[in-house]
């Protein structure tokens, strides 16, 4: 983690005098290194990906449909979108891609996020790497000191996911238009923006920082049976909040690919209707 | 002399289950330096798995219940053998004990307008057992373990030190009460951990170390159910009563061999499981004794009917009292119709729909799930009988719960007799630690205030040497001459435990029991000669073979005093003496060392270290007994005591 | 030991090889042992049986058996867990099942750790705080109110999830300013307790365990709710609302504006 430095510790942790004297650092048998190596190597090309992406500056839009990358567009230098969230706030002066300016705010959310702290703690910073694994470094302070105790903001970024999940909502229901702007057409693009929101939702809704302030922050449930009622929904979701993390994680990315290929293109986007 | 840990107290529990603790909470509520002393780790005692709940008349469920109810249920399941006035304190104090819980933090299930829910249970007439799901004990443990912190958060910050007036001492384990005179001086134990020896003077001790369990092969009890309490009472010259009141539990697990005897508990019967033989057969209604004929179904249509509709059908016989099923259980296994691995079925797959099974029985599906590979919403599961819980134990008085005899020992919860008569009811165990652990602890407390500095009790010299050396012996012990090998303490262990569970089990005879006091003889000559390897740091043969000597002293006890009583009576079932009769009814058999005072070397093997008299318990006071209707009374009370 | 040739099946039964760490806190090793293993046997009882036959003075803690009192902690191939919980039919007839004690504890002897730290800690959490004015007998409380703390209230002191945390176990210095899981659930637990008036007697629980108990040091990597044999969702319902909780104190602008007007 930042707040650690590298070293090969030899004497520390499960080497510390009075601790059993076992060299093995573990003893592990199974295949404890699967998980986070699958976690880097996801997180990896989603990085990779979503960088090039952000800087390219081209083919996010196909009339209907727009990559969740770029939206909303606030720059002057966005395409036009037909009705779509782009509200040229920022004056021509910006020259850049465009979804480097929103981009922070749900790279924010996930970076802060308590279920993806957990997977790039284990996968990238190795630590630990699992479960009764000896982890590499001398020192660790956690999240208590600078950087990391910054992990605390997470709720603010919850809160503008907000406004961004309703957006994209937007987005998705001008899916439901054809290229011309016509309503009450669909598009295979339609259904991959549509799965895209839901899952976005979800992924937001069961937010542990949701769960706490729809309900979890209460000493008395029994005096607010509504709030008792959302709690217990979010909770609900909150278990699969994982799950959630990862299929939402996947679907942005597939659905801006999807949006690349067709304005690109690539691919033609078959109409339902 | 003997290199020793020195520390003093006013008050000594030995014990940190329900019992000790809630003794150790109030000496030190009292003012009382105290000290706790716990052979395992704090908060690990047995007490941990009671499952039920802890009865008490506090009316949540049914506003009709009070003490006076819950008084004549504990003297109907105890068949009237228990000590009155144990049962009235017990049955007046209980609530007050277990509201007193919630303000340390005990959090029980609730009721719909808030206050703490209470469940039925067998020989309870109504809804009167508060819990916490399935874990009741712990959250009582744990409660006590809490408020025990508590308070030595309040000496830190008067004192700065945690330990200054209430201080746990884990595992450790108590060899003998010292005494200085008839008064007890203290207590002499070693510290597992580092084969240590401690001595804490102290002019008070409480004993609350549970049962028994351990004597016997099968059983629900852990490793620390080896009648250390009874075992000390009777070295310190205290006299235990009710010995031959062993309670089995009809239905422990039976495979895999690791779980044998693990409880399973009577819901799943009161649910709808079914007992069946190798040959398929509901056997219980071949069981129903004539007293129950008219109260229980004589045919499996009946029965199934009742599940439903009570009103309208009478009980399945799977519901008869404890003992009743444990005997027709034992009696199906030794006729030859037992299931793969000793025991008969005890089906619930095919009564009730699997989820309705996970629903009503989440434990018991967790329990056979992860123990034995066994899916209860599929297959049967397969149970017998298991040694459960001692009714006997030290003699006290029922106010001050101090030990006959012997000023400044005190005994409270399973280890102390009289209050269960002779069989327990389910929900009764948890409350009796609460009320008496605190009664203990109150009179306790007051015997070592009372106490001058110079009027208190010396620990000698001599008698920690003796204890010392005691102790010691299974190091020294020489094998080489042919006559004298020495001898494995497992093996003893095991071959006392299968000699208890045969011939002085659940069912017996005089043939039997005589064979059991020969092998017992045989066993404490045999165990003179244990010896254990290694050295005296966390070594278990070692502790194993201190323990032997009590658990063949409590052995001795149970089978002696099982051989006298010509009756059957609840925890007690004689073969040759199948009824119960009412003559013996006031009759406590009192067991006590034969030597005197704490010697055990000197005595012959073929008289044995038990002597045992008679002594008839005071009657009953007129306005309990007004309780009770005549009709009832008859049944157990002889003629003459209801003239008088 | 024999020198008997590796594992044979038999029926049900087989033997088994066992690597036990034997030794106390001036060093020790792994042992390899050849044990009769049989059908149904969980861990402790071939444990048991080693105790029985082959080292009479192996140490090892145990009560219940059932998974119920929390005392056979220790490290089974390398994870975590209960010796009476771990059934042998997980492991192939062939391999070598490797037992050693807890690795965050110093170790007593064998099996036995030194598990003091832990009750170190239980001392430094405040207790339960009851409301005043309100005698016992009168406590009213709701099911719902008292559902959240009653999962904690399962937790059996295992310590298995103090052993894992990375936190303590890769950093004994850390053990001074971290009171571990189990310790940090124990706060949650009073702050949800619909009773506790810590607040009122001016006790603030949620800045407390930051500040005081090491909150922060945990990265909720959740190890402890992997090891926990109570299944309690240590981190998701009692670590994560906790650092929420403490967020309200500390990290909210409103309230941290409030409290700086109200103090002057
Ligand atoms: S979630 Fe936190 S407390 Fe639990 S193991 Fe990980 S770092 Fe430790
Ligand atoms: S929280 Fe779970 S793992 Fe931790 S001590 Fe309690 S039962 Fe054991
Ligand atoms: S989004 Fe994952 S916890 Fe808030
Ligand atoms: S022995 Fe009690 S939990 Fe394993």
């Amino acid at each position: 983690m930042a707040t650690t430095e590298t070293a090969g510790p030899s004497s520390g942790g499960v080497h510390a005098p009075g601790r059993a004297a076992i060299a093995a650092r573990q003893l592990r048998t199974d295949r404890w290194w699967l998980a986070p190596a699958v976690t880097v190597t996801v997180l990896t090309v989603f990085v990779v990906y979503s960088t090039w992406r952000a800087f390219a500056n081209a083919d996010y839009y196909a009339a209907p449909y727009v990559s969740p990358f770029y939206s909303p567009c606030i720059a002057t230098n966005c395409v036009n979108m037909k009705g779509g969230a782009d509200l040229q706030i920022f004056g021509p002066w910006w020259g850049l891609s465009p979804a480097l300016l929103v981009l922070i705010f749900p790279l924010g959310f996930r970076l802060t996020c308590y279920y993806y702290r957990k997977a790039y703690y284990r996968g990238f910073w190795a630590a630990p790497p699992a479960c009764a694994v000896a982890e590499p470094h001398r020192k660790y302070t956690g999240e208590t000191r600078f950087p990391l105790i910054l992990q605390n903001v997470h709720r603010y970024f919850f809160y503008f996911a907000l406004p961004f999940a309703v957006i994209l909502t937007y987005d998705a229901a001008l899916g439901f238009r054809d290229a011309a702007g016509h309503w009450g057409h669909m598009g295979l693009g339609t259904l991959v923006l549509l799965v895209n929101i839901v899952l976005i939702w979800v992924y937001t809704l069961s937010c542990h920082s949701c769960r706490h302030i729809v309900g979890g922050r209460l000493k008395n449930f029994s005096k607010h049976p509504v709030r008792y009622r959302m709690w217990t929904w979010v909770g609900r979701m909150n278990a699969h909040h994982m799950a959630f993390a990862w299929a939402s994680l996947v679907m942005v990315a597939l659905a801006d690919l999807y949006v690349y290929l067709v304005a690109s293109g690539a691919f033609a986007d078959p109409k339902f209707f | 002399m003997t290199q020793v840990e020195r520390h003093t107290y006013d008050v000594v529990v030995v014990g940190a289950g329900g019992a000790g603790l809630r003794a150790a909470i109030e000496a030190r509520e009292q003012g009382l330096r105290t000290a706790v002393i716990c052979k395992s780790l704090f908060g690990k005692a047995h007490t941990v798995m009671a499952e039920g709940g802890i009865a008490a008349s506090m009316g949540n469920a049914n506003p009709r219940d009070n003490w006076q109810v819950h008084f004549r249920d504990t003297m109907r399941g105890g068949k009237f053998l228990n000590n009155w006035r144990m049962a009235e304190l017990h049955a007046r104090e209980a609530p007050d004990r277990v509201w007193e819980l919630e303000t340390w933090g005990a959090l029980f299930d609730r009721t719909k307008d808030g206050r703490i829910s209470q469940r039925n249970f067998g020989g309870h007439e109504y809804a009167r057992l508060a819990h916490v799901g399935d874990r009741t004990g712990l959250e009582l443990i744990r409660t006590l373990q809490q408020r025990i912190v508590a308070l030595q958060q309040e000496d830190h910050e008067r004192s700065g030190d945690y330990e200054d007036r209430l201080r746990v001492f884990q595992e450790c384990t108590v060899t003998r009460v010292l005494k200085d005179g008839a008064r007890v001086s203290g207590v002499f134990g070693y510290v597992r951990e580092s084969g240590r020896f401690f001595v804490i003077e102290a002019p008070a001790v409480v004993l609350a170390t549970g049962g028994i369990g351990k004597s016997f092969k099968v059983t629900s009890n852990s490793w620390e159910y080896t009648g250390d309490g009874h075992a000390l009472a009777l070295l310190a010259g205290a006299p235990l009563i009710n010995m031959e009141f062993v309670q089995f539990h009809p239905t422990g697990m039976v495979w895999p061999p690791s779980v044998k005897g693990i409880l399973v508990t009577e819901s799943v019967r009161g649910d709808g499981g079914v007992l069946r033989n190798s040959d398929g057969k509901r056997f219980m209604f071949d069981y129903i004794p004539d007293v129950f004929k008219e109260k229980y179904a004589q045919s499996e249509q009946e029965a199934d009917g009742w599940y439903a509709d009570p009103d309208n059908h009478r009980r399945p016989p799977e519901l008869l009292p404890r003992d009743e099923v444990a005997r027709a259980i034992n009696s199906e296994v030794k006729a030859g119709r037992c299931s793969p691995h000793g025991g008969v079925f005890l089906d619930v797959s095919t009564r009730l729909p699997a989820e309705e099974i996970r629903r009503r029985l989440p434990s018991m599906h967790h329990q056979f799930k992860e123990l034995a590979d066994v899916d209860i919403t599929a297959e049967p599961m397969e149970v017998g009988p298991t040694c459960h819980y001692v009714m006997g134990g030290v003699e006290v008085d029922p106010d001050s719960a101090a030990a006959t005899g012997v000023p400044g020992l005190f005994a409270a919860g399973e280890v102390a007799g009289g209050m269960h008569g002779s069989n327990r009811l389910g929900g009764n165990s948890l409350s009796d630690l609460l009320v008496f652990g605190r009664r203990a602890g109150l009179h306790a407390a007051e015997y070592a205030a009372e106490l001058g500095t110079d009027d208190r009790p010396r620990v000698s010299a001599e008698q920690v040497d003796t204890a010392a050396a005691e102790v010691l012996r299974p190091f020294s012990v020489e094998g080489g001459e042919p006559e004298s090998r020495t001898e494995n303490p497992y093996a003893l262990h095991q071959e006392l435990q299968q000699t208890m569970n045969d011939l002085v089990g659940i069912i017996r005879r005089a043939s039997e029991m005589t064979e059991a006091l020969r092998r017992l003889a045989d066993l404490r000559q045999r165990s003179r000669r244990a010896a254990v390897e290694g050295h005296r740091q966390f070594n278990p043969g070692w502790h194993l073979a201190i323990d032997l000597r009590n658990m063949l002293l409590v052995s001795e006890c149970v089978a002696r005093a099982a051989l006298e009583r010509t009756e059957s009576r609840g925890g007690h079932t004689r073969d040759d003496y199948p009824e119960m009769d009412r003559r013996w009814r006031k009759t406590n058999l009192v067991c006590e060392l034969a030597s005197g005072d704490g010697e055990l070397a000197a005595v012959d093997p073929a008289d044995g270290q038990i002597r045992l008299t008679r002594r008839d318990m005071p009657p009953i006071r007129g306005d309990l007994l007004a309780l009770f209707g005549k009709d009832e009374l008859l049944k157990y009370l002889t003629d003459e005591e209801l003239d008088t | 030991m024999s020198a008997a040739p590796g594992p044979k099946a038999n029926g049900s039964a087989y033997t088994a090889r066992f690597r036990v760490w034997r030794g106390d806190a001036d060093g020790g090793e792994l042992r390899d042992f050849d044990v009769e293993v049989h059908e149904g046997e969980v861990v402790l009882d071939i444990i048991h049986r080693l105790q029985a036959t082959q080292a009479n003075d192996l140490a090892v803690r145990w009560n219940c058996k059932a998974g119920k009192c929390g005392s056979c902690s220790a490290e089974i191939n390398g994870r975590p867990r209960l010796m009476c919980m771990t059934r042998m039919s997980v492991f192939a007839p062939d391999e070598t099942v490797t037992v050693t004690p807890m690795r965050a504890f110093p170790v007593v002897r064998d099996l036995v750790t030194d598990v003091s730290f832990n009750y170190t800690k239980a001392r430094e959490i405040p207790s339960f705080v009851p409301p005043p004015g309100l005698r016992a007998g009168e406590y009213r409380m709701r099911q719902e109110d008292v559902g959240r703390s009653q999962e904690f209230r399962k937790c059996i002191e295992c310590f298995l999830c103090q052993n894992t945390c990375h936190v303590v176990r890769d950093h004994e210095e850390n053990k001074q300013a971290f009171a571990g899981p189990r310790f940090l659930m124990r706060i949650a637990e009073l702050d949800m307790h619909p009773l506790d008036s810590a607040e009122e007697s001016g006790l603030d629980r949620k800045s407390a365990a930051q500040e005081e108990h090491g909150l922060g040091y945990c990265n909720i990597t959740k190890c402890c709710t992997e090891v926990c044999p109570e299944n309690i969702k240590i981190t998701d319902n009692a670590l994560i609302p906790l650092k929420e909780r403490a967020v309200d104190r500390k990290y909210d602008p409103l309230v941290w504006l409030g409290n700086k007007i109200r103090r002057r």
